[in-house]
């Protein structure tokens, strides 16, 4: 307690400043990012360099948000699933279930592109449907609920395939994916939109209160007449969605469905993403921008490990120290100790 | 009976930019029950969270034994000889009473726990206290009150010389409540001395012997109880001159004659509440009294669609009416604050603001958002009309003090302008000063026309604010009184069943 105390006689100058940052908590996530942008720019001095080729833009930091479009995606749901109080494991393999069945609708060129998208999204919200009634009616705990899904997700995917890796020619859909848009690629604005009406919903609309509260209380929320069941189910409807949406772009991306690899290990990528980002696994308060930049972050990793030539089976490793340091320091607690190592003890 | 074991002297302690505690003292003797008193926010709570070392005080002195001494955590204090027992039961529920009597001083061998003396220290200690219960029992499958007691007999088992009781009988009935006042007369007699905090002033002219009145953190007046009136107490913790509203009976609680609201036939559900007839009126307060476990929470839960009844019917202003759920009470226009503020009332992390617009906004529905500046208005209001004392409309509500968290809980409930309101313990845990708004509160919403059911354990209460007074025990109404026959005596007779009320 001493240390933190304003002493009069030697004023900290960095008083002001950290009373701005204590009310900022995007603050150490961002940290982390530009910590990490930092050391890949010394490494490689052109890490984030743009250039403009056949009109479109190019270059690591463009490459990042294409490439992290899929984790930005599950983040934004598994944040309000956090929110709420649960957690979403069945993100994955609902990417793989609805990046099969788009496969599978792709093929058949007498569909039109519209229900080669809004079908997996349908199913995939089914899925999102099935964990939240798991968990609100039969009262089963979010991390058990969803783990039906995750370990038979994938075989449901193999099964709509009939355990092939169906490839596909359908312009429009591998669009998605790979096309660009005004020389920037096309996932980015779908990010963009996801994020602007999630945003939007959730700040522009009560939901945001009404998800904070149930996440925070939830008899309290019910007794006050939010329909804190409701809230609960949505929360998995829109995780679901989202990992629909993620499993359409990974899709696309390949130009296959693929049961096995789609969205593998993402799950923990995306609440890995949440945590970093700042949203407490407990429920309540919750930050999707802080969610994006976790997110950011875990991108940012994976693609240093790549440039580092990091071996992929060792990558995870690394992956792990820097996502364990963001997390230390996020931690006021642990700042504190350190802080105390450092600074000369004050007498009592 | 003299000797000055600890003394607490000028302590200053600042939160932002609220100054908690302001030059407040305390002087505490061996071998006495010392009652510690003051308003909400008066800083009670924080002068013992310093003494317990949960917060470091900015400027002061703590002299124990004649040794100055600084705790920094509830663990150096108990080292110390100072033991604590929270306003909010702190016990994990899902351990046996052994367990959370002895947690971390669990009786080891090699490491290993020894159960069955463990499970020996923990009905030693709850012999102590007089009572009789299976400490193998899970502490969350136990009534409030054996909780509570549970963790008294958790205080006491360490080697204490100084206890500290935080509103220890605020759930306790009135037998629980008199063999814990034979129990710390008995530890007072063995030399312990006991801080007493409560709101229960009866409680304390029975049982202490000395008492300290602070007001705005500062330190007003130290006082043998037997030399100090209660009109003079209350006014020292008030710091204004009180008037008779303690006493008397205002013309306000008369019965009303508006037409009627709501009405509950034979509403009940099994195991819950046997089948109990209930009417309110415009502009009439209805008082619910009958002691703990009596069904009074129940009557209310029910009518708010907390719990389902599985008997009876209730109509609202002259329609039958089925109540699901909280969301269907409220479209009927009724209202609630639960008994049980932190599982059942506050968002803890969620902003005053948050806190109060939530049940009004539930009401519109997820679409047609309070604009900010609305919400921003009606906060204010609120925050001013009922006197809530907050860093900021954004600051968390757990971070208030436990009186103004139940107003802003009120003010939830007021915000969605219900027609009936139910309020289970409105002044539990709170102090006289905030009691008596809020009861004021109470009759003014009576003559706007607002019907109000008010449970209480607070006779005195009742009896001040009620027009009509049902009385339940056992889980049945036993009784009505209403107009020159609502009086402490009368009702208290139908509670004991001294005689068939009518």
């Amino acid at each position: 307690m001493s240390t933190t105390r304003p002493d009069p006689l030697h004023p900290d100058p960095l008083h002001k400043l950290r009373a701005y940052f204590a009310g900022f908590p995007l603050l150490w996530p961002l940290v982390g990012l530009a910590a990490l942008l930092l050391f890949n720019v010394v490494y490689h001095p052109g890490f984030l360099a743009l250039e403009v080729r056949d009109g479109h833009l190019y270059g690591t930091p463009v490459d990042l948000l294409h490439q992290g479009a899929k984790g930005i995606l599950l983040a934004i749901g598994m944040t309000l699933v956090i929110a709420s109080g649960g957690i979403d494991l069945s993100v994955g393999s609902v990417m793989a279930l609805a990046g099969a069945a788009a496969a599978l609708l792709a093929k058949r060129a007498d569909l039109p592109l519209v229900a080669v998208i809004v079908l997996p999204l349908l199913l995939a919200a089914i899925a999102g449907l099935w964990n939240g009634l798991l968990v609100t009616r039969i009262g089963i705990q979010p991390i058990i609920a969803t783990l039906v899904l995750m370990t038979s997700g994938r075989g449901l995917a193999m099964l709509l395939t009939g355990g092939q890796n169906p490839a596909f020619d359908r312009s429009g859909f591998i669009f998605l994916g790979n096309g660009h848009l005004l020389g920037l690629p096309f996932t980015i604005y779908l990010v963009a939109a996801a994020l602007t009406t999630a945003g939007l919903l959730l700040r522009r609309t009560a939901l945001g209160l009404f998800l904070e509260s149930t996440g925070d209380n939830e008899r309290a929320s019910r007794a006050s007449g939010v329909d804190a069941r409701l809230v609960k189910t949505a929360v998995y409807v829109v995780s679901g969605v989202c990992a629909g949406l993620a499993g359409l772009v990974a899709t696309s991306n390949i130009k296959q469905a693929d049961p096995i690899r789609t969205g593998e290990m993402m799950e923990l990528d995306a609440i890995f993403a949440v945590v970093v980002g700042g949203t407490a696994l407990t429920g309540g308060r919750f930050t999707l921008a802080g969610s994006v930049v976790g997110a950011l972050l875990i991108q940012t990793l994976t693609q240093t490990m790549f440039y580092l030539g990091v071996p992929p089976p060792i990558a995870p490793v690394p992956k792990a120290i820097i996502v364990l340091a963001v997390c230390l320091l996020q931690s006021a607690g642990f700042r504190r100790d350190v802080v105390g190592l450092v600074k000369r003890p004050i007498r009592r | 009976m003299t000797r000055v074991l600890l003394e607490l002297r000028d302590i200053v302690k600042t939160f932002g930019s609220v100054k908690a505690l302001d030059r407040a003292s305390l002087t505490l003797r061996a071998g006495e029950i010392h009652a510690l008193m003051g308003e909400n926010g008066a800083g009670k709570s924080t002068l013992i969270k310093v003494l317990t070392g949960v917060h470091a005080p900015d400027a002061g002195t703590i002299v124990l034994d004649g040794k100055p001494i600084a705790p920094r955590s509830p663990r150096e204090a108990e080292q110390a000889g100072i033991s604590t027992v929270y306003q909010e039961v702190n016990l994990i529920p899902t351990l046996s009473i052994a367990d959370n009597l002895l947690l971390g001083r669990q009786p080891t061998r090699l490491g290993w726990i020894r159960r069955r003396e463990l499970v020996r220290r923990a009905e030693a200690a709850v012999a102590r206290l007089g009572l009789e219960i299976d400490v193998t029992r899970a502490v969350g499958a136990c009534p409030l009150a054996i909780q509570q007691m549970v963790a008294i007999a958790r205080a006491l088992d360490i080697r204490a010389r100084v206890l500290v009781l935080d509103e220890p009988t605020s759930s306790l009935d009135e037998r629980e409540v008199a063999s814990l006042f034979d129990l710390l007369r008995r530890l007072r007699g063995e030399g312990l001395a006991i801080v007493l905090v409560t709101h229960f002033l009866d409680q304390v002219y029975a049982v202490s012997d000395r008492i300290t009145v602070l007001r705005n953190g500062a330190f007003v007046g130290e006082h043998e109880t037997s030399e100090l009136p209660r009109r003079r107490l209350i006014e020292a913790m008030l710091g204004r001159d009180f008037g008779d509203e303690a006493d008397a009976r205002p013309a306000a609680a008369a019965a009303a004659t508006g037409k009627r609201l709501l009405e509950a036939r034979g509403i009940g559900r099994r195991g819950l509440l046997s089948p109990i007839d209930l009417a309110l009126s415009e502009g009439e307060i209805v008082g619910l009294a009958g002691l703990l476990g009596a069904g009074r929470t129940e009557t209310a839960r029910l009518l708010f669609g907390l719990e389902a009844a599985d008997s009876g019917a209730i109509t609202i202003g002259g329609q039958a009416a089925v109540l699901r759920s909280p969301r269907d009470a409220m479209g009927k226009g009724l209202a609630f604050c639960s008994e049980d503020r932190r599982a059942e009332g506050i968002l803890p992390h969620l902003s005053v603001r948050e806190n109060l617009i939530l049940a009004m906004q539930a009401g519109r529905g997820p679409w047609r958002l309070l604009p900010r500046r609305e919400q921003d208005a009606l906060v204010d209001h609120y925050i001013r009309a009922l006197g809530i004392k907050a860093p900021s409309p954004e600051a968390p509500i757990h971070t208030l003090s436990g009186g103004n968290q139940q107003k802003v809980l009120l003010a939830r409930a007021l915000a969605t302008q219900p027609k009936i309101l139910l309020l289970d313990e409105p002044t539990r845990g709170i102090d006289v000063g905030a009691k008596l708004e809020i009861e004021r509160l109470v009759r003014s919403l009576r003559e706007r026309g607002m019907s109000v059911l008010f449970i209480s354990s607070d006779l005195d209460e009742l009896v001040r604010t009620c027009g009509r007074v049902a009385v339940l025990r056992d889980r049945r109404k036993v009784g009505e009184l209403a107009g020159d026959d609502v009086r402490p005596d009368k009702i208290l007779s139908v509670i004991a069943h001294e005689h068939d009320a009518a």
